[in-house]
C-alpha cells in the first residue's frame, strides 16, 4: 500500500511540524486507527525521526495504533460528571461491553473511551456517541443507547 | 578567553565555580558527593529520577526549593544545601519508591543502602527498567542511531524500538546495555556469614537469549 | 469584505454595520453553546430557520446562533431582542408557538421563562434571573450578542478599536505600563502578573519571537475557555495582535486541546475572517506591524496545558515538560522567546487597552484586579459559567448566583482549582475568591473550576479520583510523579475498600510532601493537593474509612449496602427486571428485597425506582 492520502494530507498541513497532531488525526480519520506504513510515511515526509514519531502517536490518548471499532462511546469522568454518578456508568459499560476503556469489543462494533473532561460539565454525567452529545445520563440511560445501536446495526433483526 | 565565574555556598563552604555549570558539575568540582542515578557525564542531563536534588535558596531570602542539581545552573549568590533534613528524607522516599518498583537493580538497591532504607512500605515489583533513559540518550546522542524512545505515558511508559523492531538505524553497537543500570548485576547479598556473592567481583554473567549472553537487550527475540 | 488599511476604513465599516443592525426588527439568539447542543439547540435553531422565511419581510427577523450564554443547566437557551425575552429549556416544537405569540403578537409564554424558586415567580427578562444578576459579565457577556462566526457581529459592537488604539495612538511601551497598571494576572491558574511576563519577553532580544494563546483547558470541571474560544474567538484574536506588536512577536499559536472541536473550529474560521479582513498578516490595518496565528491542536494529554509540555507538542514532540529555571519567554518554542497566556487573559486584554488600566484595576480586590469566569458546576441548583468580580465571596456564588443545594442535600464543600487545587468546607465558605485567599487555605482558585459537591459526595472518594486522574495524565518522566502517585492511588483505593489501617494516613503525608517537593514540573508539585486538603478538612471522614470501615456519603462501594425500604415499596417490579444480577426478589405488589450476596451496588434499581425506595448506606 502506497498510503497515498498521506501525501496529501502532509501537503494539506504544508509539511510543517507543527501540525503534526492535526496531520495524525486526519490519518487516523482515513484509516480508523494509525497503521505503522502510514507513520513510516510520515516521518519520512516531515524529515522527523521515527521513533519519536512512535513515541507521539503512543503518548497521546486519542491515537490509537489498533483499529478502532465501527462506534465510538466516549464517557466524560471530568469532576462534575464524576460527582454525578460517572463511575456507575463506566462499571455498567465495561461490564455489558466486557471490555476496558480505550479497547474494542471483539465484534470491533464499539470502542470505549473515559476521557477526563468534554467541557460540557453543566449537564453531566455526559457521554458522546459517534459525536452525538447525551447529557444527564445513568446507567440505565446509557444501557438503552447501547441496545439502541445493536439493534440498529443488526438491521432490525434481535 | 575570560572564564567568568560566579560564588555559591554549598553545605556552608564558599566557592567559585565556572558560569554555565550545573550544581552537580560545581559539587563534583569541589569533592562533595551528590547521587544520581539518570545522570552520566557526557551524555545531556534528563532530570527524571530526581535523586540527585538539593535544597537552593538565595542570599538573604528564607524560601528554599528542591531541584535536581544535574540541570541547575548555578547562579551568583545561591545557597545551597545537599544534605538537609528536607533533602534527605525527600531522598529517602524516592528511593523507596525506586526500590519497590525495581527491587532487583543494582542502583536501585546501592542509593535504598545509602540511605538506610531496610523496610518497605509498598507492594513490590519486579521492573528490570527504571526509566532513567540513559539508553536512548546514549543512542540518539553518542551513537547517532535514534533507534530507541520513550514510547506510552505515565505508569505505561516503556523504552521501545518503534513499532517494537530494530530499525536499520540501529548498529548493534550494544552502547545502550553498557549505560544500562539494569545490566549491571545486583548483588546477592551475603550467603554465609562472613562471605559476600562476590558477583560484582566475579563479574558473573546472566545468560540471556544471544551469544554475547548478556541479559535485556533490544533485539526482536527479547524486547523489553 | 475588502481589506482594510486604515482605521478610518475601519470606523467607516463598522458605521455601516450598525446601520444595518438598526434595521432588524427582532432579533432571535439562540444559543449554540456545546451544552446547549446536548440538549437539541441546533435542532431549534433549525426550525427557527425553517418558519422564519415566511415572515422575514414583515418583521425583519434575524436570527442569531451565538456562542455560550452561560446559563447550560437551563438549555436551549433563546434570547428576544427588542422585548428582553429571555426563554430556557425551548425545545422544537416551541419554536412555531414562540414566531406565532412572542413574535406576532407580543405575548410572552410562560412555560418557557425561568422560575425563581425561592419566590415563586417567573422571571421574564435576562437581567432579573438571580443567576445573571449577581454577575458582572465583561468578557463572557458579549457571547449572547455575537455569532462566532461572523466578523461583523464583533466590529459592529467595538471590535478592533482597541487594536486599532494600540496600533496608531500607543507605542509599544505604553501598552505594556498600561497593561501592568491594569493589575492583570494570568487567568490560567497560576496567577502571574501579565505585564511582568510581557515585559520580560519584551526585553529578550531576538527577531523571532512566539505568543501562544493555551486552551488546553484539562482541569475536569472548567469550560470557560472553551466557551469563550467558542463564542467570542475574535476577542482572543484581538488579544494577541496587541500583546505581539507590545512584545515584538510575529508569529502567534492557538492551542486547543482535541476535545474541543467546535472551539477549534470557531477560531479557524475566525482567523480565516480576520485575515481576509486585513485584521491579522502583514501590515495590519496599514500600520506596517506583520503577525499572523495559526491554530495547532493537541492529542489528548492534561500535561499539555502546561508551558512547556504545550511547547513540545507544538514542536511535534511528546508533551514532557522541562525545567523552567530558563523561562520559556527567555527560551520557548524553538529556542525562541515565547509568551503564553490563557485564553480568558488574552480576552482580557482588549477591554484593558480600551476602557483603560484605571476602570480595570476598579474592580476586584487589591492583589486580584478584574473579574473571573467559574465554571460552577457539580450539585447545584444553577450551574453554568459565571463571571464575578474578583473578591466575591465563595457563599455568594454557591447560593446567590448557584441557587443552593440540588436536592435538598446540604453542601459540603466545594473543590476549587481542579487536580492542582483542594476542597474547602462549607464552613469557609465566606472566604473572597482571589488569587491569594483560598491559596493560603490550602486550595487555590486554579482556572476556574467550581465543583460543589454534597452530603452525598465521598471526599476519601475525591481524593482518590483526582490522584488517578493526575496518575493517568502523568507524562512518565519524572520517578515521584509517575511512582509517587500511583502509590498514592494505591493506598487511596485501599482505603476505600476497607484495607486501610494506622499506618495509611500517615503514609499517604509523608509521600505527598515528597511527590510535592521533588517533581520536575506543576502537575506533580500540586498533585497531593486534593489529598492534603482532603485530610486537613475532612480527616474524619478518611478516619471513618480507615478505622470503622464506614463511608459516611454511602458510595464506596465495598463498604456501602444497597436495600429496599419495605414501607415504601410499591412492588411494581421495575427493579427486578432492571437487575443485572437477579438480585432484587419478590411478587407483584409485594415488597420487593435486595439479595447482598449477588448486588454488585451498579445502582440500577434505584435508577429506575419512582417510588424512591431504594436506600444506600
Amino acid at each position: 500500500m502506497g498510503f497515498r492520502p498521506v501525501d496529501e494530507i502532509v501537503g494539506k498541513y504544508q509539511g510543517k511540524k507543527t501540525a503534526l497532531i492535526s496531520i495524525l488525526h486526519d490519518v487516523q480519520d482515513q484509516y480508523n486507527h494509525l497503521p505503522e506504513g502510514a507513520l513510516r510515511k510520515v516521518a519520512l515526509k516531515l524529515q522527523m525521526d521515527l521513533n519519536d514519531i512512535y513515541g507521539v502517536a503512543t503518548f497521546y490518548k486519542s491515537f490509537s495504533l489498533t483499529p478502532k471499532g465501527k462506534h465510538s462511546i466516549t464517557l466524560c469522568l471530568g469532576t462534575a460528571c464524576y460527582v454525578r454518578g460517572g463511575p456507575r456508568i463506566l462499571r455498567e459499560m465495561k461490564k455489558d461491553l466486557n471490555i476496558e476503556p480505550g479497547q474494542t469489543t471483539e465484534n470491533k462494533q464499539f470502542s470505549l473511551n473515559a476521557v477526563n473532561c468534554l467541557g460540557v460539565c453543566a449537564i453531566g454525567p455526559v457521554m458522546v456517541v459517534d459525536r452525538k452529545y447525551y447529557g444527564e445520563m445513568n446507567a440505565v440511560k446509557a444501557k438503552r443507547i447501547i441496545e439502541r445501536m445493536n439493534k440498529k446495526g443488526n438491521g432490525g433483526k434481535s | 578567553m575570560e572564564i567568568r565565574t560566579v560564588k555559591i555556598t554549598m553545605d556552608g563552604r564558599w566557592i567559585e565555580v565556572e558560569e554555565g555549570s550545573t550544581i552537580l558539575q560545581a559539587g563534583r568540582q569541589f569533592g562533595i558527593h551528590i547521587p544520581t542515578i539518570c545522570y552520566m557525564e557526557n551524555l545531556s542531563p534528563y532530570g527524571g529520577c530526581r535523586i540527585c536534588v538539593v535544597e537552593i535558596g538565595n542570599d538573604g531570602s528564607d524560601k528554599t526549593f528542591l531541584d535536581t542539581s544535574c540541570t541547575h545552573e548555578v547562579r551568583e549568590g545561591m545557597v545551597i544545601q545537599t544534605q538537609s533534613p528536607r533533602v534527605i528524607r525527600a531522598r529517602r522516599m524516592l528511593a523507596e519508591l525506586l526500590v519497590t518498583s525495581a527491587p532487583n537493580v543494582k542502583v536501585a538497591q546501592d542509593i535504598a543502602a545509602r540511605m538506610g532504607l531496610f523496610k518497605v512500605r509498598f507492594p513490590m515489583e519486579n521492573n528490570r527498567c527504571i526509566l532513567c533513559g540513559l539508553c536512548i540518550r546514549m543512542c540518539s546522542e553518542q551513537m547517532g542511531g535514534k533507534a530507541l524512545g520513550f514510547a506510552g505515558r505515565g505508569v505505561g511508559r516503556r523504552v521501545s524500538m518503534p513499532f517494537k523492531v530494530r530499525p536499520e538505524t540501529c548498529r548493534l553497537c550494544r552502547g545502550c546495555d553498557y549505560v544500562c543500570p539494569g545490566m549491571i548485576v545486583p548483588c546477592q547479598g551475603i550467603k554465609e556469614p562472613g562471605e559476600f556473592c562476590g558477583r560484582c567481583v566475579r563479574l558473573e554473567e546472566i545468560p540471556g537469549c544471544c551469544s554475547t549472553a548478556t541479559f535485556g537487550c533490544f533485539c526482536e527475540r527479547n524486547p523489553l | 469584505m475588502r481589506i482594510i488599511k486604515s482605521v478610518s476604513q475601519l470606523e467607516r465599516w463598522r458605521e455601516q454595520i450598525i446601520s444595518k443592525q438598526k434595521l432588524d426588527g427582532v432579533v432571535i439568539s439562540v444559543c449554540g453553546g456545546t451544552g446547549c447542543h446536548a440538549y437539541g439547540c441546533k435542532g431549534v435553531k433549525d426550525q427557527f430557520a425553517k418558519n422564519i422565511r415566511k415572515d422575514d419581510a414583515e418583521h425583519k427577523i434575524r436570527l442569531k446562533f451565538t456562542g455560550c450564554r452561560g446559563f447550560c443547566e437551563r438549555g436551549p437557551i433563546v434570547t428576544i431582542q427588542p422585548q428582553g425575552v429571555f426563554y430556557q429549556r425551548v425545545q422544537e416544537k416551541d419554536v412555531p408557538l414562540i414566531l406565532s405569540q412572542t413574535i406576532e403578537k407580543g405575548k410572552v409564554l410562560d412555560h418557557l421563562l425561568y422560575e425563581d424558586s425561592t419566590k415563586k415567580r417567573k422571571v421574564a427578562s435576562e437581567k432579573d434571573i438571580p443567576f445573571y444578576k449577581a454577575q458582572h459579565r465583561l468578557v463572557l457577556g458579549n457571547n449572547g450578542l455575537i455569532e462566532p462566526t461572523k466578523i461583523e457581529d464583533y466590529i459592529g459592537m467595538g471590535g478592533y478599536q482597541a487594536l486599532a488604539k494600540a496600533l496608531f495612538e500607543m507605542e509599544p511601551g505604553q501598552i505594556l505600563d498600561e497593561i501592568t497598571a491594569s493589575g492583570l494576572r494570568g487567568r490560567g491558574g497560576a496567577g502571574f502578573p501579565t505585564g511582568k511576563k510581557w515585559e520580560e519577553c519584551r526585553n529578550t532580544p531576538g527577531d523571532y519571537k512566539y505568543i501562544i494563546c493555551n486552551c488546553d483547558e484539562g482541569d475536569p470541571g472548567a469550560y470557560m475557555d472553551r466557551s469563550l474560544l467558542e463564542g467570542n474567538p475574535h476577542s482572543i484574536l484581538e488579544g494577541m495582535v496587541i500583546g505581539a506588536f507590545t512584545m515584538g512577536a510575529n508569529q502567534g499559536f492557538i492551542y486547543v486541546r482535541h476535545e474541543y472541536p467546535f472551539a477549534c473550529k470557531s477560531a479557524e474560521i475566525a482567523i480565516t475572517q480576520a485575515r481576509r479582513a486585513g485584521l491579522l498578516g502583514k501590515d495590519i490595518l496599514g500600520s506596517g506591524f506583520d503577525f499572523d496565528a495559526e491554530m495547532a491542536k493537541g492529542g489528548g494529554a492534561f500535561v499539555c496545558g502546561e508551558s512547556t509540555a504545550l511547547i513540545a507538542s507544538i514542536e511535534g514532540k511528546i508533551g514532557e515538560p522541562r525545567s523552567k529555571q530558563v523561562h520559556t519567554v527567555t527560551e520557548g518554542l524553538w529556542g525562541k522567546p515565547t509568551n503564553i497566556n490563557n485564553v480568558e487573559t488574552w480576552a482580557n486584554v482588549p477591554l484593558i487597552i480600551r476602557q483603560g488600566s484605571q476602570w480595570f484595576s476598579s474592580i476586584g480586590t487589591e492583589k486580584s484586579k478584574g473579574t473571573k469566569i467559574f465554571s460552577l458546576v457539580g450539585r447545584v441548583k444553577n450551574t453554568g459559567l459565571v463571571e464575578v468580580p474578583m473578591g466575591i465571596s465563595l457563599k455568594k456564588i454557591i447560593f446567590d448566583i448557584g441557587g443552593g443545594p440540588q436536592n435538598g442535600k446540604k453542601i459540603k464543600a466545594v473543590q476549587t482549582g481542579g487536580p492542582s487545587g483542594g476542597c474547602l468546607p462549607a464552613s469557609l465558605f465566606d472566604l473572597p475568591v482571589d488569587f491569594d485567599s483560598l491559596t493560603e487555605v490550602g486550595s487555590m482558585m486554579g482556572s476556574g473550576g467550581m465543583i460543589v459537591m454534597d452530603e452525598g459526595t465521598c471526599m476519601v472518594d475525591v481524593a482518590k479520583y483526582f490522584t488517578h486522574f493526575l496518575e493517568e495524565e502523568s507524562c512518565g518522566k519524572c520517578l515521584p510523579c509517575r511512582e509517587g502517585l500511583k502509590r498514592m492511588r494505591e493506598i487511596l483505593a485501599g482505603i476505600t475498600e476497607g484495607k486501610g489501617n494506622g499506618e495509611s494516613l500517615s503514609l499517604l503525608e509523608e509521600l505527598a510532601r515528597v511527590v510535592a517537593d521533588t517533581s520536575l514540573c506543576g502537575l506533580g508539585k500540586t498533585a497531593p493537593n486534593p489529598i492534603l486538603s482532603g485530610l486537613r478538612y475532612f480527616r474524619s471522614e478518611f478516619e471513618d474509612h480507615v478505622y470503622r470501615k464506614r463511608c459516611p456519603a454511602a458510595v464506596c462501594t465495598h463498604l456501602i449496602q444497597y436495600s429496599i425500604l419495605e414501607g415504601d415499596c410499591t412492588g411494581c417490579g421495575a427493579c427486578k427486571k432492571i437487575c443485572p444480577t437477579q438480585a432484587v426478589e419478590g411478587d407483584r405488589k409485594k415488597s420487593h428485597r435486595i439479595l447482598s450476596e449477588l448486588c454488585t451496588k451498579c445502582g440500577s434499581c434505584k435508577d429506575v425506582c419512582k417510588a424512591n425506595a431504594v436506600r444506600v448506606q
